[in-house]
């Protein structure tokens, strides 16, 4: 591992400042994903800069209405919160489906978001990998592809995005605020995460220096349930083959309203706007959610280790649609 | 590059110059001889190296030394101070649940955890969470189906499994462990 300097600045705007002045500089917050990357040798920067005690760590209520997750906030605590059950049952799920207990309790909200993919060739320094060393080829395109994305991939890279919670955040319109070298700004989800097209090595839009320092989530409107539901190889402790997101409001047998995202499929967490769209007013009845989940899922394209992954999407989709329609009122 | 860190471990206040870059695991074992936390994988996907951190379980194996600066750590060996075993501890020789032994000091530690964790009516992916009010934070009961969900995170290459859920229920509806978290 190459030898890092190691600084705990007094607040945000230092630590920004900090990490904005040194292009070989880098956050450090729990250290799930970054200090196995400083061991694999993936990540190799010349300073860390610690984020502990300087970003909130805590949910509030805010004044209009939504709440406010600071980016400390760990992923277990966050998942227990009582306004996160109430408010958004789904966003509750998908963190408890992530990781294991430890690794939730030392997780943070800013670091869960910017986790980078789990495909082996990238986690294997012997391997060609245009997202760690653009240029060098995409080991994955003729390798073991059980896990890799089926919508929106380029022949750069076909990795996919690993966080659940990030799912979550995408379906629930969540914003995050970001405090960079040029002051604060907000950015959107969908819209934090990007397509890999042939800049793979970016799996954001955010820039060198940029601090996420907290997410912002409207409240849901009366009458919406929502679920999480994570298909994996083994029930527990392992990432998602085909992750489902979804909020739903039913009136009179019609939907009303409904927010979908799917994970395990592509770079980004992928909310399913196309499925919305055609669900909207449409009888709340299996046979519509199916239809819907197989036109989002229609420019699929697979190879012969993930041709599973379409099929698995629209089933998943429809059973989770189903189940919350067919629910009480929450 | 090295610092100068104060660890608290087991109740006695340490001061040591490490190196950046050394895990917390690495300067437990190493550098201050505490050896119940094991390296099983060094990559968050084993759960051996799990200790208590300010009463919360986490993996040693990711965390940096350095940014624990202050820390309170307890250790599975630490857990029972005068000799006399932890009632998880205890458990876990009553009810077997293990063979050779590698991977029982993070179950250990971990369970410690589920059990706190449970007793402040944190839920798990299993947990119901379908009745009238599921923020009021009420103790989850830890039945086998909610212990081997929130235990997933400690693997045993030995499949001494079923015991340890046996040995965790066993502590879990006695009520008592969890406190040593704390
Ligand atoms: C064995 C294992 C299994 C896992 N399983 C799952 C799973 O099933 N589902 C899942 O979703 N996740 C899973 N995870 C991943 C885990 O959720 C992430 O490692 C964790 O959320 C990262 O958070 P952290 O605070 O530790 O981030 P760190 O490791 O500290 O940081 C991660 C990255 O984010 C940057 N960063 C951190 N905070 C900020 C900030 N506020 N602003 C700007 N940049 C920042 C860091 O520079 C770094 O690049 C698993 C991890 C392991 C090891
Ligand atoms: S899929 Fe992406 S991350 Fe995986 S080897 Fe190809 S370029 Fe690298
Ligand atoms: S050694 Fe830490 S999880 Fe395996
Ligand atoms: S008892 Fe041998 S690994 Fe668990």
């Amino acid at each position: 591992m190459r030898p890092f300097a190691y600084s705990r600045p007094r607040d945000a705007a230092a630590a920004v400042a900090e990490v904005s002045a040194d292009p070989e500089a880098c956050y450090l917050a729990g250290g799930t994903n970054l200090v196995d990357h400083l061991r694999l040798g993936i990540t190799r920067p010349g300073l860390l800069v610690d984020l502990r005690d300087l970003l909130d760590d805590g949910v509030e209520e805010m004044p209009g209405g939504g709440l406010r997750i600071g980016a400390a906030t760990p992923n277990s605590d966050l998942a227990a919160h009582p306004l996160v059950r109430r408010r958004h049952p789904m966003l509750s799920a998908a963190l408890l489906s992530g990781a294991s207990g430890q690794l939730r309790n030392a997780a943070s909200t800013g670091g869960n978001l910017l986790q980078r993919t789990r495909c082996a060739y990238f986690r294997d320094t012997a391997a060609p990998c245009n997202k760690r060393e653009p240029g060098t080829g995409c080991s994955a395109l003729e390798g073991h592809g059980r896990h890799n994305a089926v919508l929106g991939a380029s022949r750069h890279c076909v990795a996919v995005h690993p966080s659940d919670m990030a799912v979550a955040l995408t379906a629930l319109d969540a914003r995050v605020r970001v405090l960079g070298p040029g002051g604060e700004r907000v950015v959107p989800l969908p819209g934090l995460h990007r397509l890999p097209g042939d800049e793979p090595h970016r799996d954001t839009v955010l820039e060198h220096g940029d601090l996420i320092t907290a997410v912002e989530l409207p409240d849901p409107p009366r009458g919406r349930r929502s679920a999480y539901r994570k298909v994996r190889d083994r029930a527990s402790y392992a990432f998602a083959l085909v992750s489902v997101a979804a909020a739903l409001e039913v009136a009179d047998g019609r939907v009303r309203g409904v927010r979908l995202a799917l994970g395990g499929l592509a770079h980004a967490p992928w909310r399913a706007r196309r499925a919305e769209e055609a669900l909207t007013g449409a009888p709340a009845t299996a046979d519509a959610f199916r239809e819907a989940a197989r036109a989002e899922l229609a420019d699929a394209r697979t190879g012969p280790d993930n041709a599973f992954k379409p099929a698995l999407a629209v089933a998943t989709v429809t059973a989770v649609l189903r189940d919350l329609a067919a629910r009480g009122d929450r | 590059m090295d610092a100068t860190i104060t660890l608290h471990v087991d109740g006695e206040e340490h001061r040591l110059t490490v190196d950046t870059r050394t895990g917390l695991l690495d300067a437990l074992r190493d550098r201050l001889g505490e050896t119940s936390p094991k390296k099983g994988c060094d990559h968050g996907q084993c759960g051996a190296c799990t200790v208590l951190v300010e009463g919360r379980r986490i993996l040693s194996c990711l965390a940096l030394a350095v940014s624990h600066d202050g820390a309170r750590v307890t250790t599975a060996a630490g857990l029972a101070p005068r000799g006399d075993l932890h009632p998880v501890a205890r458990a876990f020789v009553d009810r077997d649940a293990l063979q050779c032994g590698y991977c029982t000091p993070g179950q250990v530690c971990s369970a410690v955890g589920v059990l706190d964790e449970a007793a402040r009516g944190w839920p798990s992916l299993v947990t119901d969470e379908s009745g009238d009010d599921p923020g009021e934070g009420a103790p989850v009961p830890l039945d086998r189906e909610e212990i081997r969900e929130r235990m997933s995170g400690n693997l045993c290459r030995c499949g001494a499994y079923t015991h340890i859920v046996d040995a965790v229920e066993s502590v879990g509806s006695a009520g008592a462990g969890g406190e040593a978290a704390r």
